[in-house]
């Protein structure tokens, strides 16, 4: 660790915060696109940030301090979690404070408190919606943490820029155990970013909402720092993926300023396909009925679970 | 640990095997079912033909062909039509709780897997630390055959266990002699005819394909 990986740490976390609502943005032109509209544009949700961030909040009288103080840990620990996972470079050094099993402990932490700031006021589609998302999280986390494992025990270690410095030097090695938790990670991923198989982000239908249930009650700058932070969450997820699965253009360690300078339209061009891909998984399927979800989740269990099993078995 | 390219393939073609089997045990819709099958056929081809390519055995190249025309292309045309003409492309089944199927098929892998590693110890062969995998998918196509109840979804499993036993004998020695594997083909293909025949029959019978119907002893 060096003053120059700490002076980059801070500039990372801020890319992601930056460049999160254009990921959302991005992953909403190309639905609409696919579904034949003309779409928004890339910057609506910055749109939607600054006109929520001017408005007045109006708090429920019920509310406790718990509610006020939802939105800022919400968006905390997703910027946290955006300086833990390599994205650019591998040389992160908060990511030796916490390995993945605290970043998946980190994710749960902010559901958790999602939750709670649901039910604080104590309406019914608060405590429904808090319900519902905490069963989707207890479900989708030990899906989430047999894929970390199932990387773990490729480069025997659970420290992320480890795993992806392994990953990434190997680039000829096929793992077929990755295979299996790509697909088990992309199910995860979908379901706990709200995404359609799971749940639809752009409805307000009581009945099948589940995130949108939870942040009913904000508003203003608390519900802008919520939607910022669900942007976030799900740039966080696709750099996950993107750099267990395709890790490569990552700068290793602290990289040469020549790296981390390729490292960003590296970064951006696999964004904008796993936007694309996003896209189209959400335009193909149709929202399932909630009785299916813990279906869904157990599936995507169940091929992380293979994918540690075929790793015991074939050795690699 | 440094494993050869086209081993690393054949493993990961096994993979997709398992995958496959795995998402034909928790598919619902008949037609997609077909789909999955064919997929599984041409993972199976692709596997072949990497093993004769690798290990010089070019009387495999035959079965690999075999099974292109046979688990591609014919087959599933056939059960295609079948189920057109049955007009059931838009059934779908009852699966029996499939959390608790996956499972119980979760189970059935880890069984296959230990069972076969200390054969595979013993096999010299490029490809013996597939044979846990094709014992599984083996196991999870009967897995299948025992939790479906309509007829077409039953055979299917069969011919997917076909599938399995095929990938077994291909990782654990290189392939059977020929007359077998030609004697299996043609029985798997005559055997699909016949279920086509009994399809109707079952239908004639019950206005279903569920087999349900056959479990009850009438006395005419």
């Amino acid at each position: 660790m060096n003053t120059r990986s700490l002076i980059l740490e801070p500039l990372t976390i801020a890319f992601a915060i930056g460049i999160a609502p254009l990921l959302t943005g991005w992953v909403n032109q190309c639905r609409a696109w696919l579904q034949g509209r003309r779409g928004p544009g890339l910057l609506q949700p910055y749109r939607v940030i600054r006109k929520l961030f001017h408005k007045d909040a109006v708090i429920a009288a019920s509310a406790s301090p718990l509610f006020r103080l939802v939105p800022y840990v919400e968006f905390a620990s997703m910027a946290l979690a955006a300086g833990i996972i390599p994205s650019l470079w591998t040389g992160l050094p908060f990511a030796t404070a916490a390995d993945t099993i605290a970043l998946v402990g980190l994710f749960a932490m902010a559901r958790m408190f999602l939750a709670l700031g649901a039910m604080d006021i104590g309406t019914a589609f608060g405590s429904m919606g808090a319900r519902r998302e905490m069963l989707v999280g207890f479900l989708a986390e030990p899906a989430l943490l047999m894929v970390f494992f199932t990387a773990s025990l490729i480069s025997q270690s659970t420290s992320f820029p480890t795993i992806v410095n392994a990953l990434a030097h190997d680039r000829l090695s096929i793992y077929p155990s990755l295979a299996f938790a790509s697909v088990s990670f992309l199910m995860v991923l979908l379901a706990e970013n709200a995404r359609i198989p799971v749940d639809n982000p752009s409805t307000h239908l009581e009945l099948t909402m589940i995130h949108e249930a939870t942040v009913l009650e904000y508003s203003a700058r608390h519900l802008a720092l919520i939607e910022w932070s669900s942007s976030l969450k799900l740039l966080n997820y696709v750099c996950i993926g993107l750099a267990l699965f395709v890790p490569w253009g990552l700068a290793q360690g602290s990289g040469t300023p020549l790296d981390l300078l390729w490292a960003v339209p590296a970064l951006f061009l696999k964004l904008l396909v796993a936007g694309l891909g996003l896209a189209g998984i959400e335009t193909i399927n149709a929202k399932m009925r909630l009785f299916r979800v813990p279906e869904f989740l157990a599936t995507a269990f169940l091929l992380a679970v293979l994918g540690l099993l075929v790793h015991l078995l074939l050795g690699y | 640990m440094t494993v050869p390219f086209l081993s690393q393939l054949i493993d990961l073609c096994a993979a997709v095997l398992l995958l496959l089997s795995f998402s034909m045990l928790s598919q619902r819709r008949v037609l997609t079912l077909v789909v999955l099958f064919a997929l599984q056929g041409a993972t199976l081809f692709v596997s072949i033909v990497i093993v004769a390519w690798e290990t010089h055995q070019y009387q495999l190249f035959y079965s690999a062909a075999l099974t292109l025309l046979l688990k591609v292309i014919f087959l599933p045309l056939i059960l295609h039509r079948l189920i057109r003409r049955l007009g059931a492309q838009w059934e779908t089944e009852v699966l029996l709780n499939a959390p608790r199927t996956m499972l119980a098929g979760l189970l059935l892998v880890i069984f296959a897997f230990t069972l076969a590693e200390p054969i595979s110890r013993f096999a010299h062969t490029v490809t013996h630390s597939t044979l846990g995998i094709a014992l599984a998918v083996v196991m999870l196509s009967f897995l299948m055959m025992i939790t479906r109840r309509k007829a077409i979804t039953q055979v299917i499993g069969l011919l997917a266990m076909e599938n399995g036993l095929f990938f077994a004998a291909t990782s654990a020695t290189y392939g059977m002699p020929m007359v077998v594997e030609l004697g299996v083909a043609l029985d798997v293909l005559v055997g699909a005819v016949i279920f086509g025949v009994f399809f109707f029959h079952i239908r004639e019978q019950f206005d279903s394909l569920d087999l349900h119907n056959l479990e009850s002893l009438r006395e005419d």
